[in-house]
């Protein structure tokens, strides 16, 4: 080992500082960014992306119309400063067309597309940071932004990453952890408990893989109560204002109706 | 085409908070969502996807919900309403819902054989068909060749209108018309755009404020203030006259009036920053705040005046 640093240390600790089955702090920010219907900032510890959706509106071109459904468009885009090399990455990379395309087929069965034919739901993301688990803050942050549009979905996608180290099982891997153990990425409807997506890009021994799926899927829940709460807290508040709105319009008439 | 964006506001009252919790200890006071309760009360109750809310068999499902198990389930994020055995769910924002009546304010987008096409801020765009638009000539006649071939004359790409929705096409895409004379062509103006929920229906949709402003709330969330026009100057029903309905060109609008126009545009983008609904009196009540203020129409997108204008308006007796 030596100079490497030591992914799960003596006491249990990995190298930030977490405990194994321990999240990073998710933060979630809703209000408006830019003129889109919906968007969303999740941040995973350090991982850190901006989901912006439109629609559903007038698809762009022919090709795109489908007669009975709406069609989602999935585009991502990762900043050159998101890494700790800078890097520029073009639009057509194959690697991030690929991770879009995931992106699209996990939510094309939770979406309801089908109450709005011929129309096309946009969905753009843009990395600004990266320290691994980017394809689970993805997901949830396009799940936040979908919410946050109105567009009416079957259920909240939740997604986490894990993997293992020897023979122990971590959760919510940064980019150091996840250059060094197998993982997976899973995302759950918390509803049903069903899985949405599992994927798998390093190569992971079949009788670790149950039970690091059972885990992620309790962490999906976890996650799910976050989303859940700040979601319901957004609605609240809006709300609220709303209706101290109405009340001084009708308070405005009952004075004009009373002179 | 330019857009202007409204800042981002972050809403005092947000307590969303970034506590975290040993797992085992559920915070399940804005999760309490019980059933029974939930619909036995007529408050309004927040909800979100994935929420059971209750069974199929007692209630039916209404906009933005969905069966399965026998269970009524939220698809949106937003308040739920019940009406008798009817469960519906509205979403807290999401694009135009169109309903035949509805006053809009549409963008050409397309000119195609014998209809164009408008951006209405709905799911797709708004058809406007030749023969529901009035034309040059005043009494209504059958539309000919000619007229389509000078459909361009009357709407191009990019022109502004005010319509109202007609009908829906089977695939949900409404169609609209301009056969009045309050409807047509908007110039003498601006456009801004803000959440559809924020503008209710009301009795009329074309505002005139004493500040000499016209003020058109379309129900799509797209709202167009411009100069006000007398009365008498507008076109009678005899007098119809094609080259002012169809005119591209904006009349002559003085200094104060622009000013005015702008400071109602403002206003406007304020309020719905805030999530505040557009009505006349609050609007007034906003215009006669920053007028008292003798701040300059620029410094109301400032966010400290912005919030001073809420609270005071937000807050008045």
């Amino acid at each position: 080992m030596g100079s490497r640093i030591e992914i799960l240390n003596e006491g249990g600790f990995r190298s930030d500082g977490r405990r194994q089955f321990e999240l990073r702090e998710i933060i979630i920010e809703l209000s408006p960014q830019g003129v889109g219907d919906g968007s969303a900032i999740i941040t995973h510890g350090l991982t850190q992306v901006l989901v912006s959706v439109y629609g559903p509106r007038e698809a762009k071109s022919r090709s795109h119309t489908i007669h009975d459904r709406a069609n989602i468009n999935v585009e991502v885009g990762v900043a050159a400063f998101s890494t700790g090399e800078r890097r520029k990455r073009s639009r057509g990379d194959k690697r991030i067309l690929e991770f879009a395309s995931t992106i699209k087929s996990t939510f094309e069965p939770v979406i309801q597309t089908n109450l709005y034919p011929r129309s096309q739901i946009d969905i753009y993301i843009q990395v600004l940071q990266q320290d691994g688990g980017l394809l689970q803050a993805c997901i949830n942050g396009t799940t936040l932004a979908l919410i946050n549009a109105g567009i009416p979905m079957i259920d909240f996608v939740c997604a986490v990453s894990g993997g293992v180290h020897s023979s122990d099982p971590l959760l919510d891997l940064t980019t150091l952890e996840e250059g060094d153990a197998p993982h997976i990425t899973v995302a759950m409807m918390p509803k049903t408990g069903k899985v949405a997506l599992v994927t798998m890009e390093t190569r992971l021994h079949v009788d670790r893989f149950e039970q690091i799926l059972t885990l992620a899927r309790e962490a999906g829940a976890v996650i799910h109560r976050e989303m859940k709460k700040a979601v319901l807290s957004r609605s609240n508040s809006l709300v609220a204002v709303m209706q101290s709105g109405h009340l001084v319009q009708e308070r405005a008439v009952d004075d004009g109706m009373n002179e | 085409m330019i857009s202007f964006t409204s800042f981002p506001v972050k809403l005092d009252n947000n307590d969303y908070s970034y506590t975290r919790h040993h797992p085992g200890i559920h915070d399940d006071d804005l999760m309490d969502l019980d059933t029974d309760d939930l619909l036995g009360a007529d408050g309004s109750r927040q909800t979100c996807p994935g929420e059971s809310l209750t069974s199929s068999q007692a209630y039916m499902r209404g906009h933005g919900t969905y069966v399965d198990n026998e269970e009524v389930i939220a698809s949106v994020a937003g308040t739920i309403e019940r009406v008798n055995k009817l469960v519906t769910v509205r979403a807290i924002s999401s694009r135009y819902n169109p309903e035949v009546g509805d006053l809009v304010v549409g963008r050409i987008t397309e000119v195609q054989p014998r209809r164009w096409k408008v951006d209405a801020n709905s799911r797709q765009d708004a058809v406007l068909m030749l023969s529901s638009v009035n034309l040059p000539g005043g009494v209504q006649r059958r539309k000919l060749e000619s007229d389509e071939l000078q459909m361009r004359t009357f709407f191009e790409e990019g022109d502004l209108l005010v319509a109202e929705v007609q009908a829906f096409f089977s695939d949900g895409a409404m169609s609209l018309h301009t056969r009045s004379l309050k409807y047509g062509k908007l110039r003498n103006g601006q456009l801004v755009t803000v959440s559809p929920i924020l503008v209710r229906r009301l009795k009329s949709h074309f505002l005139t404020l004493p500040c000499g402003v016209d003020l058109i709330l379309g129900l799509n969330g797209y709202i167009w203030v411009s100069k006000h026009v007398k009365e008498s100057e507008q076109e009678g029903e005899e007098g119809f006259d094609a080259e002012a309905v169809y005119s591209n060109q904006n009349d002559e609008i003085d200094a104060s009036t622009r000013i005015a126009i702008s400071r109602v545009t403002n206003i406007i983008r304020v309020l719905a920053s805030h999530f505040l609904p557009l009505t006349d009196t609050l609007l007034l009540q906003a215009y006669e705040w920053t007028v008292d203020q003798e701040g300059g129409v620029q410094d109301l997108l400032q966010e400290d005046f912005g919030d001073a204008l809420i609270a005071s308006i937000t807050s008045r007796e």
